[in-house]
């Protein structure tokens, strides 16, 4: 972050060019997000994106809590995708205990997981469209999007901020209902997506604004470590869910779309592809569901069931224990990674044997997507820029931590 | 699914690609390993870090042509006191491998790996802004997340979690 000392690395080289400013406040860095650019008349010579506006430090509070105290954390990274983060947490610390999950909870959350990447890809599908100067799907995506927060709160009490998974399983059965509203949601939803595609697919003006544009290479993304929807587009067939499954996804059908073209298009097929295969994997999840608890048995690291906390001794006395002293995790490290609608977003989770992680890191996808950048842009005109930060969708509380 | 102990010996893991790939090419360079979880770690002298790198990366057999992550644990008051931690994945064989390489606390530097993999800018910025690492041959080594004027590295351990420094 530069906000106090002068812009280092770009400085006028010629009389020609000169330095503009974008961000951090702009409408379409989707957040906080400062560029600052060297431009040509139209075009862009250097372009050098400026993070950290909204660092926080969540990497070092979490050294300072319990491991069950960590989740809603996770949350607060990322505010399009909740349940990824809280999925993925979960999992690098069940793997550091050697913790078998019942299969019901794992369906489940792979069905919230699914619909926590529609949920994201709409309002990147919203407001991507909405900076190219498509101002209609705006409104449609966020009607689809609306639903899902409903299905999360009903789930969870709450619309964003789930922190509905736990360590060893799930906070709770879900309530009367919500298997029939997902159902009528993946019923209705792909007709849905043909409204998005109406709209834009076969949209010249669309069409214009993102084919060709902010191209990247199949090795230049590989070389940058991008990943997700941003690798993919470039024609690099790789998804964390198909080729190292976790949460059994194993047992899910779907196909990864791929585009090979690299530019903003591509991208931009493959999430709306993305959205058909999600729902699909929804729908899997509610015709397989299995019958069977939705947490683990192991009493010492998983809180009782009130009503056996509140009868039985034992379970009091676990209850008191979890929440006043947490759990001793042993000692070791683990790197999990999942496919978040973003890409690889990877916890390396460091125990030395005590209730509180020794170290947290989170592996964000934005972060790496966003070197991309420059590759993108630089030599093509200021008004792709645009284009480029949205097909990449960044979300900045991601990227700063 | 119980926690099986982690396997440290050399001779016991040469059969992994990435093992055999870095004791054939030099001996020397490997440290120590340690198979724990079903992930396979690779302590590595700090001096060959790089070139490690580019061989694992253009290996056939292994393949690890995409750097996951950098980032780094502070072990004080230990000696060495940092281990700057890699994470490589091979999109073509999906497999994971974690290199790892000891720094001590007077002088942390190790040399940079964007020439291997120019992804690595943004990751090593913010190992040198949290724990205070230097990257040698990083094209432009800053403050990424924390202010330019900011005193002290975070993340380390002796810096305090809450109040002011």
């Amino acid at each position: 972050m530069a906000h106090l000392a002068p812009t280092p690395v770009i400085e006028p080289g010629q009389d020609r060019t000169m330095i503009l400013n974008m961000g951090p406040q702009h409408p379409s860095t989707h957040g906080v997000l400062r560029v600052i650019l060297e431009i040509d008349g139209e075009n862009i010579v250097r372009i050098m994106p400026d993070i950290g506006y909204l660092h926080t430090g969540i990497e070092k509070t979490c050294e300072a809590k319990f491991y069950q105290q960590v989740v809603p954390l996770t949350d607060r990274i990322d505010y399009l995708c909740p349940m990824t983060n809280n999925l993925c947490y979960v999992l690098a610390v069940e793997k550091l205990l050697g913790l078998e999950i019942p299969p019901k909870a794992q369906w489940l959350r792979v069905l919230l997981n699914e619909l926590t990447r529609i949920n994201s890809h709409l309002v990147w599908l919203g407001t991507h469209a909405l900076d190219i100067g498509a101002m209609t799907v705006f409104l449609y995506c966020f009607r689809e999007r609306e639903e899902i927060l409903k299905i999360f709160e009903i789930v969870s009490g709450q619309r964003m901020m789930t922190s509905y998974f736990r360590i060893g399983g799930i906070a709770l059965e879900p309530p009367l209902g919500f298997f029939d509203r997902v159902r009528d949601f993946a019923g209705y939803f792909p007709e849905k997506v043909d409204e998005y595609e109406n709209l834009l697919t076969e949209n010249p003006i669309w069409g214009m604004r993102t084919k060709g544009v902010a191209i990247i290479t199949a090795e230049d993304a590989i070389a940058l470590s991008a990943s997700g929807p941003t690798l993919r587009g470039s024609g690099v067939d790789i998804d964390l869910r198909r080729d190292m499954p976790y949460s059994s996804y194993e047992k899910f059908q779907f196909r990864v779309p791929i585009a090979t073209e690299g530019d903003v298009f591509a991208r931009y097929m493959c999430r709306v592809q993305e959205l058909r295969e999600s729902i699909g994997i929804v729908r899997q999840a509610l015709d397989g569901m299995p019958e069977g608890p939705i947490k683990a048995d192991a009493p010492k690291v998983v809180l009782p069931d009130r009503e056996k906390m509140k009868t039985q001794m034992e379970a009091l006395i676990y209850h008191f224990k979890i929440i006043t002293e947490g759990f001793a995790v042993p000692a070791g490290e683990v790197y999990q990674a999942v496919e978040s609608p973003r890409g690889e977003m990877g916890y390396y989770i460091v125990s030395d044997g005590t209730a509180k992680p020794y170290r947290v890191h989170m592996r964000a996808a934005c972060l790496a997507n966003l070197q991309t950048l420059p590759t993108m842009c630089e030599g093509r005109l200021l008004a792709d820029v645009v284009a480029a930060i949205g097909s990449i969708d960044i979300v900045l509380g991601e990227i700063d931590r | 699914m119980a926690l099986s102990p982690a396997i440290t010996d050399l001779e016991e893991l040469k059969s992994h690609p990435a093992v055999a790939c870095l004791t054939a090419w030099n001996p020397a360079a490997v440290q120590g390993v340690k198979f724990d979880r079903d992930e396979m770690t690779i302590y590595l002298d700090s001096a060959h870090l790089r070139e490690a790198c580019v061989i694992l990366r253009d290996d056939r057999e292994c393949a690890f042509n995409f750097l996951s992550d950098v980032t780094c644990v502070d072990w004080t008051p230990a000696e060495p006191r940092f281990e700057v931690v890699y994470h490589l994945l091979s999109i073509s064989k999906k497999e994971r491998v974690r290199l790892k390489v000891r720094l001590g606390s007077a002088n942390p530097v190790v040399e940079s790996v964007t020439s291997v993999w120019p992804g690595a800018n943004f990751f090593e910025c913010e190992v040198f802004d949290l724990f205070g690492i230097r990257f040698s041959g990083h094209p432009y080594l800053r403050r990424i997340q924390m202010p330019e004027d900011w005193e002290g590295h975070p993340l380390r351990k002796d810096y305090p979690v809450e109040g002011y420094r």
